[in-house]
C-alpha cells in the first residue's frame, strides 16, 4: 500500500491514486431511487463529481450512513460503504476511522437521523473530533416515514403528526455543533453546486470532525422550505455568505452588514451606510473562541430562515481523537518492542509473559 | 512455646466488615498466599452496589469468602468454618450462615452501644452468651492495630485503617500461610507513602505475632497443597481471564482488537484490563453509551479488526439493534455479557443466569446468534478464545455469557503456552470471487463458503472489492438490496443454517458418569458448574449414581445433546433463573427436563443441589426402565 501524503491534513495517511480517476468510476451500478426532484440528486452529483479530484484511492474511501432518505447515499457510490441503523452512523464511523488511519471516512445523515435518534452520537463525535466528514442533509422534515415534523422543523409546522402545528422548539444544527465543541462547522445549499463543493473541499482538508449542514429540499413533504434563500427575488437579502477574512456583507449590492450590537453585545444586521464599513464584522473562521461563530449561527430567524449565514462558521485545529488513540498504541508498541504482526515469536513471548503474571507457582512434573 | 499444628483437608474462611474496612483486599491477599502455597481454591467476593453505604449498617457489609483444600474443589463453599467479623453489622449479616462450632474472630472495639444500635442489637452479643455455640475470639483489633503502628505518626483514622492487615496477619498465622507475597504486595502498593506502607506491614506482622503468642490460639492449622496437574499456575479471576482470552484470541487470529464499551457493573473490569494492553494491538474506546460501544466495534470489524464489546444485562438490551445489524452484515463481533440479577437495573453486584433468553431471542426478526458460556473463572479464558473462533470463522456476532460470580471469583489456573492455543484464520478476501455471464470477474460480498456458509470478509483498502452492505435485506450472492420474497426466505434460512453449521465444529458433549449406570443426568451451563459438580460428588458418595454434563455451547447445542438427554430417566437442570435453559431444551428436544431454580442473587450451595438430586433420585422406579442405547 503506498501512502504518499497528500497536502491536506484531513487525508493524511490515505493512499493516493497513481492514475487520474473520473466520476463514472465513483458511480455504482445501482439505480438511484429518490423521488424525482429531490435535492439529494444534486448533492450526489456534486459528491460524485468532487471525489475523483481528491486523488486518493477509491478503495480507501468509506461512506457510512444511518436510516432515512439521505442514508441511501452510500449505495450510489462505488466505494466501500455501510448503510447502518437509525442514528448510529457516527458510532460506526468512529470505530472504523479509529482503527483504520488509511481511510477517508464519510458520514451521511439527515436531520432526523443525526439530530433526533442519533443526537447523542453526533455530539460525541464532534466532541472527540474523530477524523470524519459528516454531511447532514437538513430538509426539516421526515421524508422516508412520510412527512412527520423533524427536530429542525419550525415551530407551528403542520404535518401528519402535528395537525394543529408543532409545539416543539427546533434545533439549530450549527449552534448545536458549536456547543458540542466542533472544530469545523459549515453550512451550504443543495442547489448551489459551486458553494457546496467549496465547503466540502474545506471539510475534507480539515483534520478532525467536520460537520457540514446541507439545506436540502424535500419536494414531496416540505417543498420550498429554503426558497427564501434560493429565489432570485429574496436570496440577496436573506442569505449571508461567510468568507474568512472578509467583512460580512450581503444584499444585492452588499448594502447590509453584520455588526456588533453595542446594546446587547450580540450581533445584528444593519445597513453598511448607516454604521460605516469599519463597524462591519470581519469573519474569522479560525478564531479559537467560538463565541462569534455561535453568534453568527443565531442570526437566522428559526422560522423563516431570514439572515441565514452559509459557508464555514468555524475551522480550528485540535488534535483528532483517532490520531491520539493511535499515538498511544504506537507508543505502547515501541516501549515494549512488540510487533504489529501478532503471529510472531516476539508477540508470543510477550503474551506468554502477560498470561503468567507476577504470582505463579509450579506444580511438579 | 511451640504451638501445635493440626492437619485439616479443607477450610472455608469468610472475611466480613464494613465496605470501607478493606475486606476485599484482605481476602485477595489471603487468596494469593494460599494460591502460592499450592492449595486448590475458589473464592466468592460479595459486596454492596453502593460505593460507600452508610458505615456500620447492614447494607454496607462487604465480605470475601475463600475455600481452600488439599484436594480438587469446585466451589467457594457453602458455610464458613471461620468468620472474621470486623463490626456488629458484619456479625449480624453473616451469623445465620455460620455452623455451630465454627470459629469466630471479632473486633470487640467496634461493638459500641452506638454500632450495636445501628443494626438493632439490644444487647452486646459478645457479652450476652448468644455466641456460645461458636469458638469466639473477641479482641480489640482496632486498638491493637493503632498501638502496633503508633510509631509511624499516622492520624488515628489512618492508623486504624490498617486493621484489615492485622486481621489478615492473624488468619495467615492461623493457617500457616506464606507471607512473602503479601509483604512484597504492601511494599509495592504503598511504596509512594512510606508511613502508610510501614504501618500496614507492621500491622500485618503484629497480627501474625499475636496469633503466635496469644494464649487464645492453642493450635494453628495446616492445609497441605492439593494434587494438581503438573504445570505453571497462577490465581485468576473471571474478568481477568476473559480479558486475556480476548487478547489471545485476537492474537491467534492475527487481528487487531477494537473494544467498544460503556462502564457497567460487573463488566467494567474487562474494559479496565484491556485498556492496559495497547501493545497487543488492543484499542479500547469508552463510548458515549452502550449502543455506541457495540456499534463502533462493528464499524471496526468492517475495517478488519476483531470488534468486541463488554456489558451486562441492561447494556445488552440497548445493544440489541446493532447485534441484529451484525447478523445482517455477517461480520465478526464478540459481545461479552457479564450477567447480573435483573430485570431492569436489578441487583448490579449480584449474580444471576439472567440473559440466556435475551441472548437467544432479544432481537427483531429471525436473527440467530451463536452463544457460548463460561463455567468457571479460569474457563472464561478458553470460552473467550472459542467465541473469537466462531465469530471470525463464521463471520457472525457471538454472545459470550459470564456472570458476576465468575467475574469476581477466582481459582488457580494452569497457564497455557500461547503457541499451543488454536490458530484462528481470518482469511480476508483479496480477489474477485465471481464470474458474471459476460465473463467479468467481480466481487460478490454474499457469495458463501460452502462448508461454513461464511461470506467473504473484504476490508476497505482492498482494490476491486468495493461493496456496500447494510441492514436492508440483500439478494443472495451479489448482496444488492432485494425485497424479493423468495430471496428473503432463502436468506433467512441461510443465516440460520450458518449458525446451525457451527455445531459441526463442536466436540461431543462430555458426560461425567463414573459408574456408567446413572439414571439421572444433571445438566447445567455457566457458573453453576462448581456447585453442580460438588453436589454430584456428594450424591455419589451416598451411593446414588448420577451423571453430570455442562454446556459451553448454548446456540447451537452440541450435535449429540438430544441423544445424551434421552439416555437418562431424568434430567435435572439447575439454573439461577426461572428455567431458561429448560425452556430451550424442552422446545428443542421434547424432553421433559426437571428444573431446579433459585434467583437469590447468589450462587447455588452444593448442599441444596445435593438435596435436589437426592430428592429426584427418590422418585425413580426401583426397576430401571428400558433406556435407549447411545
Amino acid at each position: 500500500m503506498t501512502t504518499t501524503d497528500l497536502p491536506v491534513p484531513g487525508l493524511r495517511g490515505v493512499p493516493t491514486s497513481d492514475v487520474p480517476q473520473n466520476r463514472k468510476e465513483f458511480t455504482s451500478d445501482q439505480e438511484v431511487r429518490w423521488c424525482p426532484g429531490c435535492g439529494d440528486y444534486a448533492i450526489l452529483a456534486a459528491v460524485q463529481g468532487f471525489l475523483p479530484d481528491l486523488g486518493v484511492k477509491r478503495e480507501n474511501i468509506v461512506f457510512v450512513s444511518g436510516i432515512g432518505c439521505s442514508s441511501r447515499f452510500p449505495y450510489y457510490l462505488d466505494t466501500y460503504g455501510i448503510h447502518g441503523i437509525h442514528g448510529r452512523a457516527p458510532a460506526i464511523a468512529t470505530g472504523l476511522a479509529t482503527s483504520r488511519p488509511d481511510l477517508s471516512v464519510w458520514v451521511i445523515t439527515g436531520d432526523g437521523d443525526g439530530l433526533s435518534i442519533g443526537g447523542n452520537h453526533l455530539i460525541h463525535a464532534l466532541r472527540r473530533n474523530v477524523n470524519l466528514n459528516i454531511l447532514l442533509f437538513n430538509n426539516r422534515i421526515y421524508g422516508l416515514t412520510k412527512g412527520q415534523y423533524s427536530p429542525t422543523s419550525e415551530r407551528g409546522k403542520i404535518t401528519k403528526s402535528t395537525p394543529l402545528g408543532s409545539v416543539d422548539a427546533p434545533f439549530n444544527p450549527v449552534s448545536l455543533a458549536l456547543g458540542a465543541e466542533a472544530t469545523f462547522v459549515g453550512r451550504t445549499l443543495d442547489t448551489d453546486r459551486k458553494h457546496l463543493t467549496s465547503v466540502l473541499r474545506e471539510a475534507v482538508a480539515h483534520r478532525g470532525t467536520s460537520l457540514v449542514e446541507i439545506y436540502q429540499n424535500c419536494n414531496i413533504y416540505n417543498d420550498g422550505a429554503f426558497d427564501l434563500l434560493k429565489d432570485k427575488d429574496t436570496r440577496d437579502d436573506a442569505l449571508i455568505r461567510l468568507e474568512h477574512g472578509q467583512p460580512i456583507r450581503f444584499g444585492a449590492d452588499g448594502e447590509l452588514g453584520v455588526t456588533r450590537d453595542p446594546a446587547t453585545g450580540g450581533l445584528r444586521v444593519a445597513p453598511v451606510a448607516e454604521v460605516g464599513l469599519e463597524q462591519v464584522l470581519v469573519h474569522d473562521a479560525h478564531a479559537d473562541d467560538p463565541a462569534l461563530a455561535f453568534a453568527l449561527s443565531r442570526l437566522s430567524d428559526p422560522g423563516s430562515l431570514a439572515h441565514t449565514p452559509i459557508g464555514i462558521f468555524r475551522s480550528v485545529q485540535r488534535p483528532a481523537y483517532d490520531d491520539l488513540v493511535r499515538e498511544q498504541l504506537e507508543l505502547a508498541r515501541d516501549e515494549h518492542g512488540t510487533s504489529t504482526d501478532s503471529g510472531t515469536e516476539i508477540g508470543h513471548s510477550h503474551l506468554d509473559q502477560l498470561l503468567r503474571g507476577a504470582d505463579t507457582w509450579t506444580v511438579g512434573p | 512455646m511451640t504451638k501445635q499444628v493440626l492437619q485439616v483437608d479443607r477450610v472455608i474462611i469468610r472475611f466480613a466488615g464494613d465496605s470501607g474496612d478493606g475486606m476485599q483486599l484482605a481476602g485477595d491477599r489471603f487468596t494469593q498466599e494460599t494460591a502460592s502455597f499450592g492449595n486448590d481454591l475458589s473464592t466468592l467476593p460479595n459486596f454492596p452496589a453502593e460505593i460507600r453505604a452508610p458505615a456500620g449498617t447492614l447494607p454496607g457489609v462487604s465480605s470475601f469468602q475463600i475455600h481452600f483444600a488439599d484436594h480438587d474443589i469446585l466451589t467457594p463453599g457453602d458455610a464458613p468454618d471461620v468468620l472474621v467479623a470486623m463490626n456488629p453489622a458484619a456479625l449480624k449479616a453473616n451469623l445465620p450462615e455460620l455452623p455451630r462450632g465454627a470459629t469466630l474472630i471479632v473486633d470487640a472495639d467496634e461493638f459500641t452501644t452506638r454500632n450495636l444500635a445501628k443494626v438493632g442489637y439490644d444487647a452486646n452479643p459478645l457479652e450476652d452468651g448468644s455466641l456460645e455455640a461458636y469458638q469466639t475470639h473477641s479482641f480489640n483489633l482496632t486498638s491493637m492495630t493503632t498501638e502496633a503502628v503508633k510509631e509511624f505518626g499516622l492520624s488515628r483514622k489512618d492508623a486504624s485503617r490498617a486493621k484489615n492487615m492485622y486481621a489478615l496477619g492473624l488468619v495467615s498465622w492461623l493457617y500457616n500461610r506464606p507471607t512473602d507475597s503479601t509483604l512484597s504486595f504492601l511494599q509495592a502498593k504503598f511504596g509512594r507513602n512510606p508511613a502508610i506502607r510501614d504501618a500496614n506491614i507492621a500491622a500485618f506482622r503484629a497480627g501474625w505475632n499475636f496469633g503466635e503468642t496469644a494464649e487464645a490460639f492453642a493450635v494453628s492449622y495446616q492445609v497441605s497443597p492439593a494434587e494438581m496437574k503438573a504445570g505453571l499456575y497462577r490465581n485468576i479471576s473471571g474478568n481477568l481471564a476473559l480479558a486475556y482470552g480476548l487478547i489471545a484470541g485476537a492474537q491467534r487470529a492475527s487481528l487487531p482488537m477494537f473494544l467498544g464499551s460503556y462502564p457497567i457493573t460487573p463488566a467494567s473490569d474487562v474494559l479496565h484490563e484491556l485498556s492496559k494492553h495497547k501493545k497487543f494491538d488492543v484499542t479500547t474506546f469508552q463510548a458515549e453509551d452502550e449502543i455506541a460501544g457495540v456499534t463502533a466495534a462493528l464499524g471496526a470489524s468492517f475495517g478488519g479488526s476483531l470488534g468486541v464489546t463488554t456489558t451486562s444485562g441492561p447494556g445488552m438490551a440497548l445493544k440489541s439493534e446493532t447485534i441484529g445489524l451484525g447478523v445482517a452484515l455477517e461480520l465478526p463481533l464478540v459481545i461479552c455479557d457479564i450477567q447480573r440479577a435483573g430485570p431492569s437495573t436489578g441487583m448490579p453486584t449480584k449474580t444471576e443466569q439472567a440473559d440466556l433468553l435475551q441472548s437467544m431471542f432479544g432481537r427483531n426478526g429471525e436473527a440467530p446468534v451463536p452463544i457460548v458460556a463460561a463455567q468457571s473463572p479460569a474457563d472464561c479464558f478458553d470460552t473467550a478464545i472459542e467465541a473469537v473462533r466462531i465469530a471470525v470463522t463464521y463471520r457472525t456476532p457471538v454472545i459470550l455469557l459470564s456472570d458476576g460470580y465468575l467475574a469476581n471469583g477466582s481459582e488457580p489456573w494452569r497457564v497455557p503456552q500461547v503457541a499451543e492455543l488454536p490458530v484462528i484464520r481470518a482469511d480476508f478476501a483479496t480477489e474477485p470471487n465471481h464470474e458474471t455471464e459476460d465473463g467479468q470477474h467481480v466481487f460478490w460480498p454474499y457469495k458463501r463458503d460452502p462448508e461454513t456458509l461464511a461470506r467473504p470478509w473484504a476490508v476497505p483498502g482492498t482494490p476491486g472489492l468495493e461493496h456496500r452492505i447494510g441492514g436492508l435485506e440483500k439478494a443472495d450472492g451479489h448482496g444488492n438490496i432485494s425485497y424479493d420474497s423468495a430471496n428473503h426466505e432463502f436468506m433467512v434460512r441461510t443465516r440460520q443454517a450458518k449458525v446451525d453449521a457451527v455445531a459441526r465444529s463442536i466436540a461431543p458433549l462430555e458426560v461425567d458418569d463414573p459408574t456408567s449406570d446413572a439414571r439421572i443426568l444433571v445438566l447445567g451451563w455457566g457458573s453453576t458448574y462448581g456447585p453442580i459438580g460438588a453436589a454430584c460428588r456428594a450424591v455419589r458418595e451416598h451411593g446414588i449414581p448420577v451423571a453430570q454434563a455442562h454446556l459451553r455451547h448454548l446456540n447451537p447445542f452440541p450435535p449429540d445433546l438430544g441423544d445424551v438427554l434421552r439416555h437418562y430417566d431424568r434430567v435435572l437442570v439447575p439454573e439461577m433463573n426461572l428455567g431458561q435453559l429448560s425452556l430451550l431444551l424442552r422446545a428443542h428436544y421434547l424432553v421433559d427436563v426437571v428444573s431446579y431454580n433459585r434467583v437469590r442473587g447468589l450462587p447455588f450451595s452444593a448442599a441444596e443441589l445435593t438435596g435436589a438430586i437426592t430428592e429426584l433420585a427418590d422418585t425413580l422406579d426401583p426397576e430401571p426402565t428400558e433406556v435407549s442405547t447411545r
